[in-house]
């Protein structure tokens, strides 16, 4: 597992590879607390933290631990009782909360879109808010739409209604980030969506946060969420206690106590799966074909190569369907047939992903896609063979 | 398209029944339950002018029944009805807005139970009580329409704004948005169908009781009536009612025009 140690997580000191481009700032909590009249016991209990800029922190912990009180306390959503919080070195604390919160971004379950709003109007708002002007805002509600994988030709004037969940959780980080903050809080933002689209949701995420390198801070009640995403987790139990602020490489391996190591399970050794990324095992390389090939001719090109199954791409290089080669040879074309329910993961996602993603369409392998198309291909064997290692390193 | 369509005009009563909910149909079918009131209103209009053309009709008759008087008395109905509903409308929507905000939200039992009062009083009762109080005439006249009508806005206002998701409010709020703007931007453009269909009905009733409005010299349509009353005219009686009907369904049918036409779009 050594290698993606230093692959995705930063060194204890919280130095940033130097190939990582980080545009958020850090955040630093003294003593926050939260007291509602009439509890005995502090919701927030005297919370101190640092998160470094430019990394995605998560916080976990049971429900009504107090870890989304603690998240709209940064940005004042929710007023701390007592407590400090410093953006950089900027004491935000006694900040005008509306002006604060233009400068955080702020995700919810769904969006959080408003309705009776278009796409466009709902990512535009913080920066006219900003007083941008038309051309600048329309500009950049393009910019964004494409950086959350939507067409703003097709997207940008329609309403929430007519989009799926998790387009319209992709229109609400649009929003989040329109006007560029350095900060961004995540609310549970992919609670409301299947298993499949979460994922890709969670793939999106850790590709626009590669590119932008905000500081985010993403509260989530599923383990294996915070294992793939996090480059750090901070585990709370009641009271916002912070039981323990670590990697997730060094959270499953070493839980700092009990508690810990009951809510990661007793699935840790496989919840190492979350942790290997597609891209970190060994990939086949599969016979591609584009649509409207002679089909002739790859079917004579996969049989030299000894395949079996050929990946049809579409112009853009996308992969469409996944046909045998038997299929293909009974027509003169390769087909431009869609598979809607061809299983796709991209490069960073886990193990997991891909194994869950072969289960939901039945088959046992993926079409695994990079920045430039098809990647290569994974079969269940390569999860298999991941699961038996790390036995074997649990074991022994 | 025009044969799916034809149907559906001649089913028009329940049509319009359905339409009656309170926060209005579905858009679709919207439209075509728009086109069957205004259509039978002017037929009954219609039906009445000619009548009126053509009756014989005695001195009396003639007094209330004229043109000019018949005009008269249609004005001082609709004036009575307009003021009390701006009126309506100036009290009840800020009142309800108010009354789901923060703090005041703690008055608002005492706020509904005395609105609640004013509705559940006999309103003859109301409009003679206060002509005591107050003198007889106009003014007395549009307050107590006032009174009696003021619930249907203040309830369905707070109820509209109630009804918007408060996670929408949040993040109208975690964006940035002051209160005031989320309100403008975001809760009472959500609200509307709802506060809409509570002027529609205010605007209703009040088209009804303004006929009251004669027993403490309010004018309007109600003098036709309680004057045929009096004197046994049944002419005048009916005219009396036929065209506070006509008016009153005219006037449910602009407010449903409004609600068709301000309905957020995307919702």
């Amino acid at each position: 597992m050594s290698e993606h140690t230093t692959e995705r997580t930063p060194p204890a000191a919280g130095h940033d590879p130097a190939e990582r481009r980080v545009s958020g700032v850090s955040i630093r909590l003294e003593g926050v607390t939260k007291r509602y009249s009439g509890q005995a016991e502090p919701a927030v209990d005297a919370v101190d933290l640092h998160i470094p800029a430019g990394q995605m922190v998560m916080f976990v912990g049971p429900s009504g631990c107090g870890k989304t009180t603690l998240l709209k306390m940064l940005n004042r959503l929710v007023e701390p009782t007592s407590g400090k919080i410093f953006l950089g070195d900027e004491d935000v604390t006694g900040q005008d909360a509306d002006q604060l919160r233009r400068r955080i971004g702020y995700v919810i379950q769904a969006g959080g879109l408003f309705p009776h709003m278009t796409v466009a109007t709902n990512v535009g708002l913080v920066p006219g808010m900003l007083k941008w002007d038309r051309k600048r805002i329309a500009a950049r509600v393009d910019e964004l739409l494409e950086l959350v994988g939507l067409d703003p030709e097709v997207y940008r004037n329609r309403y929430p209604r007519e989009l799926s969940g998790g387009q319209q959780q992709r229109v609400g980080v649009a929003r989040a980030l329109a006007a560029d903050p350095p900060v961004l809080l995540m609310d549970e933002p992919f609670g409301a969506v299947d298993p499949i689209t979460r994922q890709r949701l969670q793939d999106e995420l850790l590709r626009i946060q590669e590119e932008l390198g905000k500081t985010i801070v993403f509260v989530t009640h599923d383990f294996d969420e915070a294992v793939k995403l996090g480059d750090r987790i901070v585990v709370f139990d009641v009271g916002a206690r912070v039981v323990q602020y670590d990697t997730p490489e060094a959270i499953l391996a070493d839980p700092a106590e009990e508690y810990v190591a009951d809510f990661v399970g007793a699935g840790a050794t496989l919840k190492q799966l979350t942790l290997t990324r597609v891209g970190d095992v060994e990939l086949r390389t599969p016979q591609v074909a584009r649509v409207g090939e002679d089909a002739a001719d790859v079917v004579r090109r996969a049989t030299a190569a000894g395949e079996q199954y050929v990946v049809v791409t579409d112009r853009r290089g996308r992969p469409v369907s996944w046909p045998s080669v038997a299929e293909l040879s009974r027509t003169a074309t390769v087909p431009a047939t869609v598979d809607e329910r061809l299983p796709v993961v991209g490069l960073r996602s886990t193990l997991n992903d891909a194994l869950d993603t072969m289960l939901a369409a039945s088959q046992g392998g993926v079409v695994v896609t990079g920045r430039d198309g098809v990647a290569g291909v994974m079969v269940v064997e390569t999860v298999m063979s991941a699961i038996q290692r790390t036995r074997d390193e649990a074991h022994g | 398209m025009t044969a799916g369509r034809a149907p559906g005009t001649t089913v028009s009563p329940a049509a319009v029944a359905t339409e009656t909910a309170e926060t209005g149909g579905p858009a679709g079918s919207g439209w075509r339950g728009l086109l069957v009131q205004p259509a039978l209103v002017l037929a009954g209009l219609l039906a009445f002018v000619v009548w009126r053309s053509t009756a014989a009709l005695s001195d009396t008759e003639q007094r209330q029944l004229g043109w000019s008087a018949l005009g008269r008395s249609v004005v001082d109905h609709l004036q009575l009805t307009l003021v009390a509903a701006a009126l309506v409308l100036a009290i009840g929507i800020p009142v309800g807005v108010l009354l789901t905000r923060g703090p005041f939200r703690r008055a608002t039992p005492i706020v509904l139970g005395i609105a609640n009062t004013g509705q559940a009083a006999p309103a003859i009762g109301l409009f003679v009580l206060l002509a005591t109080w107050l003198g007889f005439g106009f003014r007395s006249a549009v307050v107590a329409l006032v009174a009696y009508t003021v619930l249907p806005v203040l309830r369905n206002t707070m109820v509209g704004l109630q009804g918007v998701d408060p996670r929408l409010v949040e993040a109208g709020r975690g964006m940035g948005m002051s209160a005031v703007a989320v309100l403008r931007k975001v809760e009472l453009p959500l609200a509307v169908p709802v506060i809409l269909a509570g002027v529609r009905t205010a605007l209703v009733l009040l088209v009804g009781t303004a006929t009251l409005a004669t027993f403490i010299s309010g004018g309007g349509l109600g003098l036709l009536i309680t004057t045929g009353i009096n004197l046994s005219l049944n002419s005048l009686l009916i005219s009396g009612a036929v065209l506070v009907a006509l008016l009153a369904l005219a006037i449910d049918w602009a407010g449903r025009v409004v609600e068709h036409v301000a309905r957020p779009k995307g919702l």
